[in-house]
């Protein structure tokens, strides 16, 4: 088997693009002034642009490039298609934010687009060494992202916490990795499974790597007890940042956790699931219940992302292609729930101020009817109430979780989201039945204001017409 | 039969309320006659419904369905039967009257509330007509959204607890549902209503979908003891909010009851029929007993609704007693239609109540009964709607509220004596309630200056209580059109709820 060929290159293609473009904007950069950042901004906009296309380019058959090192199938080809929109639009959304700051330099944009490239490098993983190699890219990108506003001591910390405990993640994860070698002489997750076949769930060795593997996939998503970075490094990195750690990763980590789990090591099914059904019960308990303490905007959507990691688990641990196709729709769905709620505080934070706590939103009905409508549409549909996405995705994943005959389970989640409920209309409380503070001006620019009105809208035509969106995952992942 | 009747009675109002959102608080007026022209126009389109119904059958009718979400075989699918009809009829006529009860009253943010109202009437006919048990839950939901905004914007002081209280109760009720739904539709592969009217379950499965179903419908009933979201969220409402609470949200659990919970779970129903009959006859009892010592109008009378709701159920549920006394489900049809009838009446009598509260409120901006006392010296006209509308409230002969509490006890006869004298308790504690609240609050001499200084009904609210008293009393008079359109179909029920999936 030769190790590289030309249709090897030619597949990954769109990470090529991705990294040239962002080392062009690294270049780019060092000479431009100030005034003249903008180009970098579009530039980033064009490389994903670019990279999109080749993208769609790919065949949606399943591939394996560069000795099965590298993988293009369909779901890798959804995922990488879905995070180039997804960064697109955090910046967008981010523009006005960083200017406004004094933060609009082209770090921003180039550590962003590495860590999109992290992301590609996941969705393509066919082995456990290049799964760690997008990790580590998206993981010290996204170090970088949070620490980014120098002069923020909060910043600073939060930075400070999440390298430190992502350091000892990855180690767990790696740990974890050398063992499932150690054990079965692969890498390679295709060559995995077929060793894995039989009898595989009563080796201990496997299951000790397991473990391993499993505390470093939850630290990545944020599941309970791994849970303890998310919070602080949502609410002390800059919104901008937020925004991007929020949304774009997640569709990473349910790489790494279908690659590895569901591809490399799905002949352990009954192991991993148990682990897993412990995660996401206590993400959706401490998720939902701590939320409803949290006063900041920031804080509470970090413990809402807790409990949606919780669901995103629970449509993974039923083990079949339904679970895995709901997991799927779920991140999505989630992604784009999550971006338009940070960029509700960006749009209504202006310079030196900060919109980032829950009273900031204060009238808001009166004030802005139709930012307020978008922010009612996200949160009711992040509560998971029908007709909008966010019921839908939830839908699936019990369908999935009840298919399995996880009756119990799916019970738990139901009632956790009801009270996940209370949090959610907290803030259509305070927006629509308080009465207004002071009258602030939105000083968002259009672009901001356009794409954050079809982000809200997108909500609820995606769940009125989710069958698009079901179509389209079940091609990607069959 | 091809129509698109119940789509355009969906989506009419819906669109409508947001063009009246669009048109904005700005230019009020333009709102108003916008959502007046909007809900008259959902009117005028359920007289053909009503029309060209067959009430001879059974079946379902205006039926339209195409695939929604293919993946889920989860169609977009409507159609009405005799249990539908009525209550979509009862939701038309009432979204009109509150809309022109809120013409002027409404003074904060009036477009909002007219749209509000608007989406809120679409998608309770939504659930009134959905044949797919996934569109109906959607719209079930969907439908706490501008409840939950209309208590907490335009309600009163506490309306915030209210709301979120009514909110959270209905949605814990809701999820259980939900469970109960997904777990036969993996059974069945099909939302369809009619296929989960097939399918076999054994009597464990029954018992908790039952039960699943049980804590959304009694929830929306609402049934002891999960009642007491109800007096909050009627208290805070607004005027409007509350006519739309008691005369067609309550009745969703009702028609939940028959249209999922008898049909789907016969055996469960059969099986724990005495833990409803016996939450019923604590309703009719104790609610009415509680409501005797209220001192809020209001208040008084959401616990009214409450017992009388707890007829509703008890002519749900009361069919399966009487087959056991004896041996036919004969008189099962006999209560089903006094439950049905009771929904209606209720719907009309309540709202006509919260309206009569509203117009005193009004006027002195009090509901607590206390500060009234001699209104019909000042205000003759409404004194007489109001005593009318009490009358109905205790069961009158000639009213409406006669006829459905008249059947139900008439068919807990044939069950047992007992049901029926606990049920019959209402002829004296809603008559005490009710008559009670009518002498303090109507009669004697003018309590207070507050009281003298009152201006008796305007065109606008005459309009609004002449046109419930007049349904009141042909209901009273002559039920059997009625009675007529839902008899089919309640046969077709209790051919339903008779036979065991087991």
């Amino acid at each position: 088997m030769n190790p590289m060929s030309a249709v090897d290159f030619a597949l990954a293609q769109p990470e090529m693009v991705l990294l040239g473009g962002a080392s062009l904007m690294l270049l780019v950069d060092l000479f431009l002034t100030d005034r003249q950042r903008q180009i970098t901004y579009f530039l980033g906009l064009l490389t994903l642009a670019l990279t999109a296309v080749q993208v769609a380019a790919l065949p949606e058959v399943h591939y394996a490039a560069f000795g099965g090192m590298f993988v293009v199938d369909g779901v890798a080809r959804l995922l990488k298609l879905v995070s180039c929109a997804t960064v697109a639009v955090v910046f967008v959304y981010s523009r006005d934010y960083l200017i406004q700051r004094g933060l609009f330099r082209g770090e921003y944009f180039v550590l962003a687009l590495f860590a999109t490239l992290g992301i590609f490098v996941m969705a393509s993983a066919g082995s456990l060494l290049t799964m760690y190699m997008g990790i580590e890219l998206l993981a010290l990108s996204q170090y970088a992202l949070v620490a980014f506003d120098r002069d923020s001591p909060v910043a600073a910390e939060s930075a400070m916490k999440y390298f430190v405990l992502g350091a000892i993640a990855s180690g767990t994860l790696l740990y974890g990795i050398s063992i499932i070698y150690g054990v079965t002489g692969t890498f390679d997750l295709g060559a995995l499974a077929v060793r894995l076949d039989a009898g595989a769930a009563t080796q201990v060795g496997l299951l000790f790597g397991l473990a391993f593997l499993l505390a470093g996939i939850a630290f990545k998503f944020g599941a309970v007890p791994f849970h303890m970075w998310i919070p602080d490094v949502y609410h002390g990195a800059p919104t901008s940042v937020t925004l991007f750690l929020g949304a774009a990763p997640k569709l990473a980590y349910f790489a790494l956790a279908l690659r590895v789990l569901a591809e490399g090591l799905g002949g352990l099914v009954p192991a991993w699931q148990e682990m897993l059904v412990v995660l996401a019960v206590l993400s959706l308990a401490i998720g939902n219940v701590v939320a409803v303490a949290q006063t900041n905007l920031k804080r509470m959507l970090a413990y809402s992302t807790i409990s949606n990691v919780g669901f995103i688990l629970l449509g993974i641990l039923a083990g079949t292609p339904t679970g895995y196709r709901a997991a799927l729709f779920y991140t999505i769905t989630y992604v784009v729930m999550a971006l338009g709620s940070f960029a509700m505080i960006v749009l209504l934070s202006r310079k030196g101020f900060e919109a980032d706590q829950i009273e900031d939103f204060r009238g808001l009905g009166q004030r802005h009817p139709w930012f307020a409508c978008v922010m009612l549409f996200l949160m009711v549909s992040t509560a998971g109430v029908p007709p909008f996405v966010g019921f839908f995705s939830k839908l699936y994943v019990i369908q999935a979780v009840l298919d399995v005959g996880l009756t119990w389970l799916a019970v738990v989640a139901v009632l956790f989201s009801v009270i996940g409920a209370f949090y959610y209309l907290r803030v259509v409380k305070v927006m629509f039945f308080d009465a207004p503070g002071e009258e602030v001006a939105v000083t968002a620019g259009p672009a901001l204001k356009f794409l954050l009105s079809l982000n809200g809208l997108a909500v609820l035509a995606l769940g009125l017409f989710n069958g698009a969106l079901v179509d389209v995952i079940a091609k990607a992942l069959p | 039969m091809h129509s698109s009747l119940l789509s355009l009675l969906t989506w009419l109002p819906i669109l409508g309320g947001v063009a009246v959102l669009l048109v904005g608080d700005a230019r009020a007026s333009v709102a108003r006659w916008l959502a007046l022209a909007v809900a008259l126009a959902a009117l005028a389109a359920s007289v053909p419904l009503y029309l060209g119904f067959d009430a001879s059958s059974a079946a379902l009718q205006f039926v339209e369905r195409m695939p929604w979400i293919p993946s889920l075989r989860s169609d977009y699918y409507l159609g009405i039967d005799g249990i539908s009809l009525p209550l979509i009829l009862l939701t038309t006529l009432s979204t009109v009257l509150v809309v022109i009860a809120g013409w002027t009253v409404i003074e904060k943010r009036p477009a909002q509330y007219f749209a509000a109202f608007l989406i809120m009437e679409g998608l309770m006919i939504g659930v009134f007509s959905a044949a797919d048990a996934l569109l109906f839950y959607v719209f079930w939901e969907a439908m706490l959204i501008p409840m939950f905004l209309i208590i907490g914007i335009w309600g009163g002081a506490r309306r915030i607890y209210a709301t979120i209280k009514f909110f959270l109760y209905t949605f814990l009720g809701s999820v259980f549902m939900l469970v109960a739904l997904v777990y036969m539709y993996l059974k069945t592969g099909d939302y369809s209503l009619a296929a989960l009217y097939r399918l076999p379950l054994s009597l464990t499965e029954q018992v908790l979908i039952f039960l699943a179903f049980f804590a959304a419908f009694a929830v929306k009933v609402p049934m002891v003891p999960v009642h007491t979201w109800l007096p909050d969220a009627h208290v805070e409402a607004p005027t409007g909010g509350s006519v739309i609470l008691a005369a067609i949200m309550l009745k969703m659990g009702g028609y939940g009851f028959l249209r999922f919970s008898l049909p789907i779970t016969p055996d469960a129903a059969h099986a724990l029929d005495w833990l409803v009959i016996g939450l019923s006859l604590v309703a009719v009892v104790y609610i009415g007993l509680i409501a005797l010592v209220q001192q809020d109008m209001k208040k008084l009378i959401a616990y009214s609704s409450i017992a009388h709701m707890g007829f509703v159920t008890l002519g749900c549920f009361v069919g399966y007693e009487i087959a056991a006394a004896t041996g036919g489900y004969g008189g099962a049809t006999l209560a089903l239609s006094g439950a049905m009838v009771q929904m209606i009446s209720h719907g009309l009598v309540s709202g006509a109540l919260f309206l009569c509260v509203g117009v005193l409120y009004d006027r002195l901006h009090t509901r607590d009964i206390g500060a009234y006392g001699g209104v019909i010296n000042t205000m003759p006209v409404f004194g007489a709607f109001m005593v009318l509308f009490a009358m109905a409230n205790a069961g009158l002969p000639g009213t409406s509220g006669f006829v459905g509490e008249f059947l139900v006890i008439l068919a807990s006869f044939k069950a047992n004596f007992w049901f029926a004298f606990l049920a019959a308790m209402t002829l004296i504690l809603g008559a005490a309630y009710t008559l009670w609240l009518v002498k303090r609050v109507v009669f004697g001499a003018v309590a207070n200056d507050g009281v003298a200084s009152l201006k008796d009904l305007n065109g606008r609210e005459f309009l609004v209580l002449g046109v419930l008293a007049v349904a009141v009393l042909a209901l009273g008079v002559y039920p059997k059109p009625l009675t007529d359109v839902m008899e089919p179909t309640l046969r077709h029920v209790v051919q339903l709820m008779s036979v065991s999936k087991l």
